[in-house]
């Protein structure tokens, strides 16, 4: 009898699936905004798909996610269970606010999602085309406001990035900084500005509406859905995409690092995750491994310039 | 179809029965976290969000709203009964409702604070409806130099409506504007006041602050002053109900209040803080007894209250009609709106206008349920008053430092092996401030009003000179710039003027404020 009782115990502990970890997931903003949707989506395709059993979301805001960042890898040394989520934003955000912690500090282990910068003005606006406001840039760079999310964030660099390609001073970019989620919309749209900068899905609707143009994207190459040309293929070579990135903790082993980052793969290749990002609007830009380190490194090594030319970073 | 046939639609489909228990969820759920100090809106609706990818979309919404504007009101309960402010639109409250708590009058607080806000989501709701694409209109054509004066103006009347004494007002108002440069300034990325500690870098939490400086300060000098613990505690004087009078002097103030929140909700840079304070100065002003003012007059609570309920509703104006979310729970709403396949904007109303039209009506359901959930509660709450006062103040010590660790409960400090919370640091620190304060006669809201306008003030008016190049004339080049400067005017002369005019007694006692 007990030996059956055993028999049916073991039986029922190997046909529950075996999950590789209980992962935290730490998304070093507020929420609402773009990380925490992402720790969140994360969390529902991990545990949707029995990747993990069971995950838990923690909020950490402020200063770009750094104050999150320093926190993650002071308490999380060596504890393979956990992943941080953040992007470009953070990038430019250690550099402005000298932060003691950075990305050295923590694991990355692949890039999620990618989204492109769009350049719109309001629809009664008299620029029509990016050579308008090239035009208007360099006839007097500072009479030029631009509108878009926190100073030294991935909108700021691309202003400054504009500003260099054709040729004009990048610290007289007059860059008006919001704090994001729609202040800098409205500012756009009510005319107190000349040109706004920042994710295009955060100007969709009002660019299907007519209510704002899109001039161009950042990105290398066109952005389905939107009738606007590169900034390349406008003549101004800059090419920015703002990513999003997940992390682990520092300190693990590559054993560790290869089941987190193999995780990471089948949750971004399951169809939760894809259709989470067909309803988000996100753009899958999937990368691990050494071409994702070395994109952090090559964008890390740009962001430092560009920032320095600005003169936000000495 | 006409604007009453699509709301009566919406209320159709709002009052099927799932739809009811969807908002009965939401508004319980609201109120419970809205009284917790700490644990907002926003930070609810997130973590139901993933549950609620199963449900259809309008129960949801539905179900967000009800938190949504259960929030807003559960605030108030904490800030009349027990002066903790559950979030920064309810610190106003605390002025009046708790002085009226502790006079036995509770119970008025409580019926004229939940009646208020019912009838300012019902008026602000309907104007949601009826007037949205108006209301949006005029809150886009607020510039930065026109958010610079509506700051300006909220300064003057709020320090006014603030103590009798001057000096110590403007100390206190000084004390919250430093606080309020601590962090890193939007503008330039820098950092400010920091001291290198990276918890700072954000700057110092609203809640935080409020709650330690009322409850925490409050507590300790409490416990400082025998006679104070020992004092008889008066629960109910009276009726627990609302008197004829009561109704003569609050009507108009939810009136009023719901006209100031509900155009200040729906501005970008607006908000239910903002509004709370005009609405509590404009009472000020516009009372027939300012002497009750600061000790415990009825319009103080319920001109606030409803002005914080009428900017919630505001704040769905930018989100449905532009699809901009002004508020953290907005933007998480919008979340829920795209998880659907929805986006809110210029096109939402024409496309998925039975949702819209659904989502409304159940606001004008969750506010009526809101009511009804809270008047038959305000006999039992206000028995809270008779615990006595060491079990009450150890209550509100417990409460108001779980709050803040639930809140941000990173142990970030280190002292040696141990891990301490810095927040909780800070919550005592400034409940220490909030004592002193306390002890030396100097008034508590206007370091809050300071930490609050002050960050506003500075953004907004370094945006306008941004944009004009360093030209001041943009300051006043719009004409709603030039009323709003009007108005401050007229607030800071005209009591100026009554003062000089009644001279003699007015003067002497003026005199003897200023000691």
């Amino acid at each position: 009898m007990n030996k059956l009782l055993l028999a049916a115990l073991v039986t029922g502990a190997l046909s529950t699936p075996v999950f590789a970890a209980d992962y935290t997931i730490m998304a070093p903003a507020a929420p609402g905004g773009g990380w925490d949707q992402t720790a969140r989506t994360m969390q529902e395709a991990l545990q949707g798909e029995g990747i993990s059993g069971n995950v838990q979301v923690t909020n950490v805001p402020g200063a770009g996610g750094t104050i999150g960042l320093a926190q993650f890898a002071t308490q999380e040394n060596a504890n393979p269970d956990a992943l941080i989520v953040g992007g470009y934003v953070m990038v430019g955000a250690i550099l402005t606010n000298m932060s003691p912690v950075t990305l050295d500090n923590v694991t990355p282990i692949a890039r999620l999602t990618g989204e492109a910068v769009g350049i719109v003005v309001p629809a009664a606006s008299d620029i029509q085309t990016i050579d308008d406001l090239v035009a208007k840039l360099k006839e007097d760079t500072g009479a030029v406001a631009w509108a878009g999310g926190s100073a030294g964030g991935v909108d700021h660099i691309t202003a400054g990035l504009i500003a260099k390609a054709i040729g004009v001073d990048p610290t007289q970019v007059n860059y008006i900084a919001y704090s994001g989620g729609g202040e800098a919309l409205a500012a756009i749209l009510g005319g107190q500005v000349t040109v706004g900068i920042s994710g295009i899905s955060e100007f969709a609707s009002q660019i299907q509406a007519g209510e704002l143009r899109l001039l161009a994207v950042s990105t290398d190459t066109r952005v389905d859905g939107f009738d606007a040309p590169t900034l390349q293929e406008a003549g101004v070579d800059v090419a920015v995409q703002n990513w999003r990135m997940v992390a682990a903790a520092p300190g693990i082993t590559d054993e560790q690092k290869a089941a987190i980052t193999a995780d990471v793969k089948a949750m971004a290749e399951s169809a939760t995750w894809q259709t989470a990002l067909e309803t988000k609007g996100w753009v899958d830009t999937y990368l691990d491994g050494e071409a994702f380190d070395a994109q952090l490194d090559a964008d890390i090594t740009a962001t430092e310039s560009i920032l320095k030319d600005i003169g936000l970073v000495q | 179809m006409d604007t009453w046939g699509l709301l009566a639609q919406g209320l159709i489909a709002a009052l099927q029965v799932h739809n009811l228990i969807y908002a009965l969820i939401g508004v319980t759920l609201g109120t419970a976290v809205g009284v917790l100090p700490g644990i907002g809106p926003a930070l609810t609706v997130a973590l139901l969000l993933p549950v609620t990818y199963k449900l259809d979309p309008a129960g949801s919404l539905i179900m967000f709203a009800g938190i949504y504007y259960g929030g807003m009101y559960g605030g108030s309960t904490t800030s009349i009964l027990l002066n903790t402010p559950g979030e920064s639109a309810s610190i106003v409250t605390a002025l009046e409702g708790n002085k009226m708590a502790r006079k036995g009058r509770g119970g008025p607080a409580l019926a004229t604070a939940a009646i208020g806000s019912f009838v300012a989501g019902l008026i602000a709701t309907l104007g949601l409806a009826f007037v949205a694409p108006t209301v949006v209109k005029f809150a886009l054509s607020f510039g930065p130099a026109d958010y610079f004066a509506l700051m300006v103006l909220a300064f003057i009347t709020v320090s006014a409506a603030f103590g009798d004494s001057a000096l110590r007002g403007l100390t206190a108002l000084f004390i919250g504007l430093g606080l309020g440069l601590i962090g890193i300034d939007l503008q330039t990325g820098q950092t400010r006041l920091a001291f290198g500690v990276m918890d700072l870098l954000d700057g110092i939490e609203v809640t935080t602050m409020a709650v330690a400086l009322f409850a925490i300060g409050e507590t300790l000098k409490t416990a400082s002053d025998r006679d104070q613990v020992n004092a008889e505690v008066i629960a109910v004087k009276g009726s627990v109900w609302m008197t004829i009078e009561d109704w003569k002097r609050s009507w108009a103030a939810w009136l009023r209040g719901t006209f100031i929140g509900f155009p200040i909700g729906a501005m970008p840079a607006g908000g239910a803080d903002v509004a709370s304070f005009l609405s509590y100065s404009a009472e000020k002003s516009f009372t027939k007894k300012p002497e009750e003012f600061g000790n415990g007059a009825i319009e103080g609570v319920a001109g606030p209250e409803a002005a914080n309920n009428a900017s919630a509703a505001g704040t769905l104006v930018p989100l449905l009609t532009l699809g901009l979310p002004t508020t953290a729970t907005a933007a998480i709403m919008l979340a829920g709106f795209q998880q659907f396949g929805l986006q809110p904007g210029p096109l939402l109303f024409t496309n998925n206008a039975s949702l819209v039209w659904a989502l409304i009506a159940s606001l004008l359901v969750a506010n009526f349920m809101l009511l009804v959930l809270n008047l038959p509660l305000i006999g039992l709450w206000v028995k809270l008053l008779t615990i006595p006062k060491p079990w009450l103040y150890a209550g509100i010590l417990t409460f108001a430092t779980l709050g803040t660790l639930g809140a941000n409960g990173a142990m970030s400090m280190g002292v040696g092996p141990v891990r301490i919370s810095f927040e909780l640091v800070l919550l005592l620190a400034f409940g220490v401030l909030g004592y002193l304060l306390r002890r030396f006669g100097y008034p508590i809201a206007p370091v809050v009003v300071g930490l609050i306008l002050g960050p506003m003030a500075e953004q907004q008016l370094r945006r306008a000179l941004a944009i004009s190049q360093g030209d001041l004339n943009i300051l006043v080049s719009s004409p709603i710039a030039i009323a709003l400067y009007v108005v401050a005017f007229i607030a800071l002369a005209l009591p100026l003027y009554l003062r000089l005019r009644g001279k003699g007694a007015m003067l002497g006692q003026l005199a003897t404020d200023e000691d």
